[in-house]
């Protein structure tokens, strides 16, 4: 092969992609759009602070739009090309609406908070764990996340909840929480064994309308917004926001807030856990004694 | 290629060849001009293509996985630690839709032209080789075919299944495994048995380079001129694998008892039919590799993830054969060799270097190519070499990726010290690629990848691996440049 004849070959070639390259980048721009692929955020830029770690929109953008836009969408609203065959469907983050918060609800979670989520990342759904991205590039895109929504502009987070240490995981901690089960009625929902079967289950809807269902306790799976009992006390402290799981930080006190965790421990019975061991003890001995949970039930379960 | 094809380009007018060409590029150019850009902002974009059976039973995006199809990032690598499994308690196939089937398919049309020197040819209008020179082919071609089938039996049970055919649709089993994962609960213990990759930090079989000549590297096939070695560590192998990994797979490492017989099938060397029997030894495969976030200046996010590695490789080869009527029944007298080596794969931002350093040795008898019931003659010892390739990514963006790379190997030691070549840089090879990858189409149900490449080979005294040229060294004294000039639509689904 001649020198001349390689040169006309290979330019030509490189200059056909480059030039599709460009035409088919252009095509695919949205108007006013710092990046050809993305939307444009509702804040001009954010950091994040996790643990130390300050987190950069400019470096977590190129990171959502390898890894997130497929489901969270070029606009950050939850209707990415593969959103359509997503149940539960991902977050829309132009609400900036999150589940897993250690802040009150109605409010902004923590940078902490997501970046949680995306390390720890959602069981049952297709939002894995992000753990093998490196922690900055975590918080980077925590710091992305945060430009989508207005809200990050004007408001502050939410404070932290206080939670307090864990109560002794006794038999009587254990009934008052089974107590608390009905008279909250928790049962509506997640059903008086925790089967997700409650009269209330096949109703519920998300804020954006579709279809929900409750968790189910019995099936060994983890929860969403973490495994420890310190985690479920958060989940029922705080709620889950946008969904219909509210937050019981104002009806409870912290030791009945325990007591209801060592009683929802109970019902995975598909997860070997202490309280699950000191209930069937106690249930072989005084089953028969227990009132059922359920409408049949007003004046209380034991 | 054919030896009707070969003949057929060897005739050719070379004035006409250089328009024909000139002509093929220039429609290549004009097609790309004219495709249609405005319908294709309606694609799906931002999304590089993984094996979409996977990203069809996750919903994720391809370039969740790979850096740039088909290499992977260390979220496809945990993921592939993890047993094709994203560990959500949903990895199980009774989660899946029943619609839901495991497989995908690759093949590559592409237009490409080759040329080798220092080739032996008929001299025109004779049927006697006489003549020396460049044998040069170029035309529109197909890639093999590879369907894929891989994912999760139950829990924590995953396996491959990868039907490969070459392009004339011979086919064969690349691939395939079953591996029992997170034994004991357990990330660090997994085995994984049946016919597989090596566990290369620098997978050859998920690299970015398609042509001829830049389509492998060259230190992972590589054996001293004159040996009776086949070993290639790029070659998938056949055996059974204990592995593990920490949570995030920065810490790996895996141990491979295998059979010495270079991943072949039925008791021989090879997956296809005909190919010699194999002995009766094994040989073993050690890697460990160790990632690290590399932080970045003050203010700014880091330069990402780091990963260093050594391998090591003890191999058996057989030097001669029981026999039957002269034919070969079993390998025996079976001789050592081992590779060693490290590699890495850093990153600066967009940047990603992969270095690779191996060392290989071959007992004299294998490197001579004797029996080893005989003594071995005068001169004879044993053949070394040393080498390796640094290659480069630069990604501008998820879907648009430059490609260079540059391969050195020097034979250390040859086989004999009286070489009779003349020369103790028989043997030694110099390749350089550069090349361009663009994924206009990039979603979870499949993707294209247009690709681009020049690649070249210079080999002293030895075949290039590209197999390109007639097969032989016309002058074992001057060295074989084989080079590849190549454009493909690499397609996924």
């Amino acid at each position: 092969m001649t020198l001349k004849k390689f040169a006309v070959t290979f330019a030509l070639g490189s200059v056909a992609l480059l030039t599709a390259g460009a035409r088919l980048s252009t095509a695919q721009s949205h108007v006013n759009s710092p990046d050809p692929l993305l939307g444009t955020p509702s804040v001009a830029t954010e950091t994040s602070n996790v643990d130390g770690i300050t987190g950069h929109a400019e470096s977590g953008k190129h990171l959502y739009r390898r890894f997130c836009i497929g489901c969270h969408g070029p606009d950050g609203n939850g209707q990415g090309m593969n959103a359509q065959w997503i149940d539960p469907q991902p977050r829309d983050f132009t609400e900036a609406t999150f589940k897993c918060r250690s802040t009150p609800t109605g409010t902004l979670p923590t940078d902490e908070d997501l970046y949680n989520a995306i390390t720890r990342g959602f069981v049952t759904t297709n939002m894995p764990s992000w753990r093998p991205l490196n922690p900055q590039q975590r918080a980077d895109l925590v710091a992305f996340v945060k430009t989508w929504s207005p809200r990050w502009a004007k408001e502050k987070s939410g404070a932290p909840l206080n939670i307090p240490p864990e109560t002794a995981i006794t038999i009587e901690s254990i009934l008052h929480g089974r107590e608390l089960f009905q008279k909250l009625e928790c049962w509506k929902c997640h059903g008086p064994e925790g089967h997700a079967d409650g009269p209330s289950a096949s109703t519920l809807t998300d804020s954006k309308g579709n279809p929900i269902k409750p968790f189910n306790f019995s099936t060994g799976t983890r929860f969403m917004c973490g495994d420890s009992n310190r985690d479920l006390y958060r989940i029922f402290m705080t709620g889950l926001d946008g969904s219909p799981m509210p937050s019981f930080a104002d009806v409870i006190q912290p030791n009945d807030a325990w007591d209801l965790v060592h009683f929802l421990r109970t019902l995975q019975v598909a997860l070997p856990n202490e309280e699950l061991t000191l209930w069937q003890t106690y249930k072989a001995a005084h089953g028969k004694d227990l009132k059922p949970i359920g409408p049949d039930s007003a004046g209380g379960a034991q | 290629m054919s030896k009707k094809f070969r003949e057929g380009a060897i005739s050719m007018n070379t004035t006409w060849s250089r328009w024909k060409t000139i002509l093929t590029c220039a429609f290549l150019v004009l097609a790309l001009l004219l495709c249609d850009a405005r319908a294709a902002r309606a694609l799906p974009a931002g999304k590089v293509m993984a094996i979409p059976a996977f990203a069809r039973k996750y919903g994720l995006p391809c370039s969740a996985c790979h850096t740039a199809w088909p290499e992977l990032n260390n979220f496809g690598q945990v993921f592939r630690d993890n047993g094709y499994q994203l560990m959500n308690d949903r990895d199980s196939p009774i989660w899946q839709n029943p619609s839901y089937f495991p497989i995908s398919f690759r093949i590559t049309p592409s237009w490409h032209r080759e040329t080798a020197n220092n080739q032996i040819f008929d001299v025109p209008g004779t049927t006697t080789g006489g003549a020396i020179g460049a044998v040069t082919q170029s035309g529109f071609d197909l890639s093999g075919m590879d369907l894929w089938s891989a994912g999760t039996i139950y829990k924590n049970i995953s396996f491959v299944l990868l039907p490969s055919s070459d392009p004339t649709a011979v086919w064969h089993f690349e691939s395939a495994f079953i591996r029992f994962d997170n034994l004991w609960h357990s990330p660090w213990l997994n085995v994984k048995f049946g016919r597989f990759e090596l566990d290369n930090l620098i997978s050859e079989k998920r690299f970015l380079f398609l042509s001829n000549n830049g389509g492998s590297y060259q230190i992972y096939h590589f054996d001293n001129p004159g040996s009776s070695n086949n070993f290639g560590y790029g070659d998938n192998q056949i055996g059974v694998e204990l592995a593990g990994h920490s949570a995030n797979s920065y810490t790996r490492y895996s141990v491979s008892v295998l059979s010495s017989n270079e991943g072949g099938v039925n008791f021989t060397t090879d997956v296809v039919p005909g190919a010699p029997p194999s002995n009766r030894t094994y040989d073993v495969n050690l890697a460990f590799s160790q990632a690290f976030n590399a932080p970045g200046p003050p203010g700014e996010s880091g330069f990402g993830l780091e990963r260093v590695g050594v391998f090591a490789y003890i191999g058996q080869r057989p030097t001669s054969y029981q026999t039957l009527n002269g034919a070969q029944l079993v390998g025996i007298d079976n001789k050592p060799f081992y590779r060693v080596g490290f590699a890495a794969d850093l990153s600066y931002k967009n940047l990603e270097l992969l270095p690779l350093f191996m060392y290989g040795h071959d007992n004299p008898y294998l490197g001579t190519g004797l029996a080893s019931n005989v003594p071995l003659p005068s001169g004879a010892q044993a053949p070394t070499f040393y080498g390796g390739f640094l290659e480069a990514h630069y990604y501008l963006n998820p879907q648009n990726v430059a490609l260079a790379r540059f391969e050195q190997i020097n034979v250390g030691q040859q086989a004999f010290n009286n070489i009779v070549n003349g020369s103790g840089s028989n043997g030694n090879v110099t390749a350089y690629s550069f090349g361009y990858r663009w994924y206009p189409i990039m979603f979870s149900r499949g993707g294209v990848a247009l690709d681009g490449e020049y690649s070249r080979v210079r080999a002293i005294g030895e075949v290039p691996l590209s197999g390109d040229g007639d097969g032989t060294v016309a002058n074992p004294f001057n060295a074989v440049w084989s080079s590849s000039i190549y454009f493909g639509i690499d397609f996924d689904f």
